[in-house]
């Protein structure tokens, strides 16, 4: 059995599965409920000065038959007294001392900071997490993102909470900026321990036609929130990644963003982060996903041969390059499985009208699986991402890869389009037709 | 088998007769609408024989724009909520659904089809504006699915139109001979008021066509007619004992159950003579009534069934028995039906022949003959130059125009008897013809 513990900054935890800072965390009593179902750490529900919050809170982006494909929120920190949240991690520390308890901490003055980071230490949390990512409300008042995107000054806060830290500094970075790694140099600079991201997108999540205003809507008005959920999970798994390769950032990573399943969790991992946290899909399942995401894990690890989640972190990374690194002559054509097609010619329409001209329709007699043009076909994938059945178009190689040339090669070698017109440059070889042709009958191609 | 209690009321009725094909709910077609994969040139608009643009009405039921699924249904089929529950789907578009291919449910088109128009009618949405009228009138004869759907393309086309119907209701078929779990009486009725409202043609009811008198002012008063008459009653078999009480023809037995509903006689053992879709909806029906027993009995064997095979399963699934390869030879009673007296058949080279010796005696109380319906040929005698093919049925050219050239005719009384989505598309596709026969456009 592979061994999913993990130490993560100096915070050990039985596996790397976290409940991120969010109202799954917002008291002892989901935080125990979460442990024993099997997660392994949790970020408590930002403490501070208590705030009120509004209601209505959340909106979400439905996607076809899929609810909360992405989602988003405009609360605020926790809005519970601190004595409370101090005395309930105590007395979740005490039933499962194993476990990871991290207090996420957001306040204002240099005092404040000393105050809250002492409290919650002794109250037996494991590490701080600073959050310098809320993208609504807090930063209003100069707190969460506003800080996240000012890397002098978060550089500075880090260096005050680690004059008093006793335990491991997180650092939450918000994604609501332009380079990612700027922020998180700056908290490595400030003494921080590790890093965690993202924190939510600045959103508006859709428009009520109706009654002319974005959703939530609160008594008729609303205000910009935070994004999170499986939509998320791209721009997440590109910042990690960013964060992961920048020498000067050299931190753990904790990933978040749209993760749900085991899968989402080891794609973080092989882009760099040590372990994982979840706030979303544990709003909408509750905590019993983890069910699937520690057997899925345990089956993978076991698969690969790989004993601790240390061999697998950043595993991808080297494989991930600039793009003037790609091979220029590495060719692959689409390739239609006539047994598995179901006709829906999707692939002709999006290649027709979205890519290349690069699919052609059987004539006559009621025949209607799609061929490629093999000489058009420039391997973009679109027809194979369009597919409704699974493995139907595949892309093969059509080179012998005995040759590699990159762009940075030819840039050597001064073998690059330089002007206008130029021969060298791609789309001069691609066979495409006259602009008439598109008012010629439609039917034309077919018998 | 009795799995049917009698319905001694109209609640109990519906409730043997429950709907097969039961309305979406929102939560329903949002998930469904949501399987669409918006095929291009997609099979299923191409297995509808109005042409109806499916993926586009799916996709506006998906993005909330319901009204408008209703008149893309609309413009393609003005019977589109009929269409909707009654069509064959499983041979029409559901059957041609890409998702067949990969042995995955194809979508429930005709479910999204009535969820859509049924909003457009209950809501009463306005979705046409007529023709300006440009002076000619045209008769109707029948307010069938082919005469109203004939009648409302013509009012778009700018004609005043004038249905002559024989009943008192219009609907044709869709009212007194398709399956009550298929469609409801108010269903069918709500579309054709819905209908006229919009399109403003008028029906006159108790008024069949019928004498060459008749026909003669028709033609003095309008500047083409059409006939959308159907078909006629059960024909007869010219078996000894037809005429016993409890001996009755299918049409009429189901226009009966239509109108009068759990008050309708039937037997405790019926018997029902024909292996077609009217021979499968008459055994369904008599089961759904509440009789011990129905047997369907067939000359030909169970492949040769003209019946589509869901037709048939449904039958079989509500308790219905078959005999196949039997042929009434009589049928035996005093003054009501007793038994029939069978004789078994083999097919050879596409003919029947019975088999001497094996008679045998079947005991019923009723007999359903679903052995096909006549057609109109006396009516058609009166007018003149109007010819029928070997199996009577109106000759017509591609714009539907008998050989007379003023009268058009589609639905079944043109094609021996499809189904409505038929008489729809033809009755539309006349309408056409007339326009061009007239205006020369
Ligand atoms: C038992 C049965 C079950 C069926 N089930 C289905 C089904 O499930 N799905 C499906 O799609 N199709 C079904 N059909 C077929 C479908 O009902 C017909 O194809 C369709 O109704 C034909 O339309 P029509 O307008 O041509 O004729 P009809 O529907 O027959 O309409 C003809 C109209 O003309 C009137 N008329 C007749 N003679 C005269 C006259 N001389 N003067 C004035 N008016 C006259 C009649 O009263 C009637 O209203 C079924 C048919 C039967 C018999
Ligand atoms: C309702 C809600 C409240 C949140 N509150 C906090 C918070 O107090 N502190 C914090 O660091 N992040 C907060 N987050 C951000 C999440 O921790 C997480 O970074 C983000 O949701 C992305 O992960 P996910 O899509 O997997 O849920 C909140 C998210 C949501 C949806
Ligand atoms: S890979 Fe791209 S270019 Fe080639 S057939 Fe598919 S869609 Fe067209
Ligand atoms: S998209 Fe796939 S299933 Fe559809 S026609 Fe193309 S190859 Fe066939
Ligand atoms: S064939 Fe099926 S999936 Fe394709 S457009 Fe028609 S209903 Fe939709």
């Amino acid at each position: 059995m592979p061994d999913l513990s993990v130490n993560f900054a100096g915070i050990k935890s039985p596996n790397p599965f976290w409940l991120a800072s969010a109202p799954p965390t917002n008291s002892g009593y989901q935080v125990m409920k979460a442990f024993d179902a099997g997660w392994g750490g949790a970020v408590w529900k930002t403490l501070g000065i208590p705030i009120v919050n509004v209601s209505s809170r959340y909106g979400a982006l439905n996607y076809r038959d899929t609810r909360m494909m992405g989602f988003n929120n405009i609360e605020l920190i926790s809005d519970r007294p601190l004595k409370d949240n101090l005395r309930e991690i105590e007395e979740v520390k005490k039933h499962f001392p194993n476990h990871a308890v991290v207090a996420s901490l957001m306040v204002q003055s240099r005092e404040e900071w000393h105050q809250i980071v002492k409290d919650v230490e002794n109250a037996g949390a494991d590490g701080v997490e600073l959050n310098f990512g809320c993208p609504h409300g807090m930063c209003e008042r100069g707190m969460g993102s506003a800080v996240g995107q000012e890397p002098n000054v978060l550089k500075t806060i880090v260096s005050w909470v680690k004059e008093v830290s006793k335990k491991p500094v997180i650092v939450k970075l918000t994604p609501n900026i332009t380079d990612i790694t700027e922020p998180a140099i700056a908290a490595r600079l400030g003494g921080a321990d590790a890093i965690s991201l993202i924190n939510t997108i600045q959103s508006l999540v859709g428009v009520d036609l109706d009654n002319f205003v974005t959703y939530p809507a609160v008594d008729g008005k609303s205000t910009n929130g935070g994004y999170c959920g499986p939509a998320v999970k791209p721009i997440a798994l590109n910042m990690v990644k960013n964060c992961a390769q920048e020498q000067g950032v050299n931190l753990p990573i904790s990933g978040i963003g749209g993760i749900e399943n085991w899968r989402d969790a080891v794609e973080f991992i092989l882009l760099g982060a040590t372990n994982v946290q979840v706030c979303t899909a544990v709003m909408h399942y509750g905590f019993g996903i983890i069910r699937e995401m520690i057997p899925g894990l345990e089956r993978y690890m076991a698969d690969k041969g790989f004993n601790h989640i240390n061999e697998m972190v950043g595993k991808a990374l080297p494989n991930i390059k600039t793009w003037e690194n790609l091979n220029l002559n590495y060719k692959v054509i689409a390739e239609i499985n006539k047994k598995k097609c179901i006709e829906c010619q999707l692939c002709y329409i999006a290649c027709e009208d979205g890519a290349h001209q690069a699919i052609g329709l059987p004539k006559g007699n009621g025949q209607r699986v799609p061929f490629i043009i093999e000489e058009n076909c420039v391997g973009c994938n679109l027809c194979s991402l369009v597919c409704p059945v699974e493995g139907c178009i595949t892309m093969v190689r059509k080179d012998d890869g005995s040759k590699v040339e990159t762009w940075h090669d030819r840039t050597e070698k001064g073998n690059i389009p330089t002007t206008f017109n130029d021969q060298l440059a791609g789309g001069t070889h691609h066979w495409i037709p006259e602009p008439l042709d598109a008012l010629k009958h439609k039917k034309s191609n077919r018998d | 088998m009795s799995e049917f209690q009698r319905p001694s009321s109209k609640k109990e009725f519906d409730r043997n007769f429950s709907q097969i094909k039961p309305f979406l709910n929102e939560t329903q077609a949002y998930y469904e609408s949501s399987r669409c994969l918006f095929c291009y040139d997609a099979p299923c608009i191409q297995a509808c024989p109005t042409g109806i643009d499916i993926p586009l009405f799916i996709r506006q039921i998906h993005s909330g724009n319901t009204i408008g699924a209703a008149k893309t249904i609309y413009d393609a089929n003005y019977l589109g909520h009929a269409c909707g529950q009654v069509c064959p789907t499983e041979v029409l578009c559901e059957g041609a659904c890409v998702y067949n291919h990969q042995h995955i449910k194809p979508i429930e088109i005709g479910r999204l089809q009535s969820f859509a128009t049924t909003q457009a009618i209950i809501q009463n949405k306005k979705l046409f504006i007529t023709g300006k009228p440009n002076g000619k009138k045209v008769a109707v004869i029948g307010a069938g699915p082919a005469g109203i759907s004939c009648a409302c393309e013509l009012r778009m086309l700018g004609y005043e139109v004038d249905i002559f119907e024989a009943k008192e209701k219009p609907s044709g078929l869709t009212l007194y001979g398709v399956a009550p779990y298929k469609i409801t009486n108010k269903e069918a009725l709500d579309e054709i008021k819905y209908l006229q409202e919009q399109f403003e043609f008028s029906v006159k009811y108790r008024s069949p066509i019928v004498s060459k008198r008749d026909i003669e002012k028709l033609e003095i008063k309008y500047d083409a007619i059409f006939i959308g008459i159907g078909l006629g009653e059960t024909s007869e078999i010219k078996i000894s004992g037809e005429n016993l009480r409890n001996c009755v023809g299918a049409t009429e037995f189901i226009e009966k159950l239509r109108l009068t509903q759990h008050r309708v006689h039937v037997g405790n053992k019926v018997i029902v003579l024909g292996g077609g879709n009217t021979a499968m909806d008459a055994a369904s029906e008599s089961a759904r009534m509440g009789a011990d027993k129905v047997i369907l009995a067939y000359r030909r064997s169970k492949e040769e069934m003209k019946a589509y095979d869901f037709e048939y399963e449904l039958a079989k699934k509500v308790g219905v028995k078959s005999l196949f390869n039997v042929a009434p030879v009589k049928i035996i009673g005093k003054t009501k039906v007793e038994s029939i007296k069978f004789i078994r058949t083999r097919t050879r080279r596409g003919k029947i022949e019975a088999i001497k010796g094996t008679e045998f005696v079947e005991n019923c109380d009723m007999v359903i003959k679903a052995t096909g319906q006549a057609k109109h040929v006396d009516f058609f005698s009166h007018i003149p130059g109007l010819e029928l093919d070997d199996s009577g049925r109106i000759r017509v050219n591609k714009m539907f125009q008998t050989k007379n050239k003023k009268y058009f005719a589609a639905g079944d009384a043109a094609n021996g008897g499809k189904e409505v989505v038929n008489a729809a598309a033809e009755g539309k596709a006349a309408a056409r013809g007339i326009h061009r026969f007239i205006i020369g456009k």
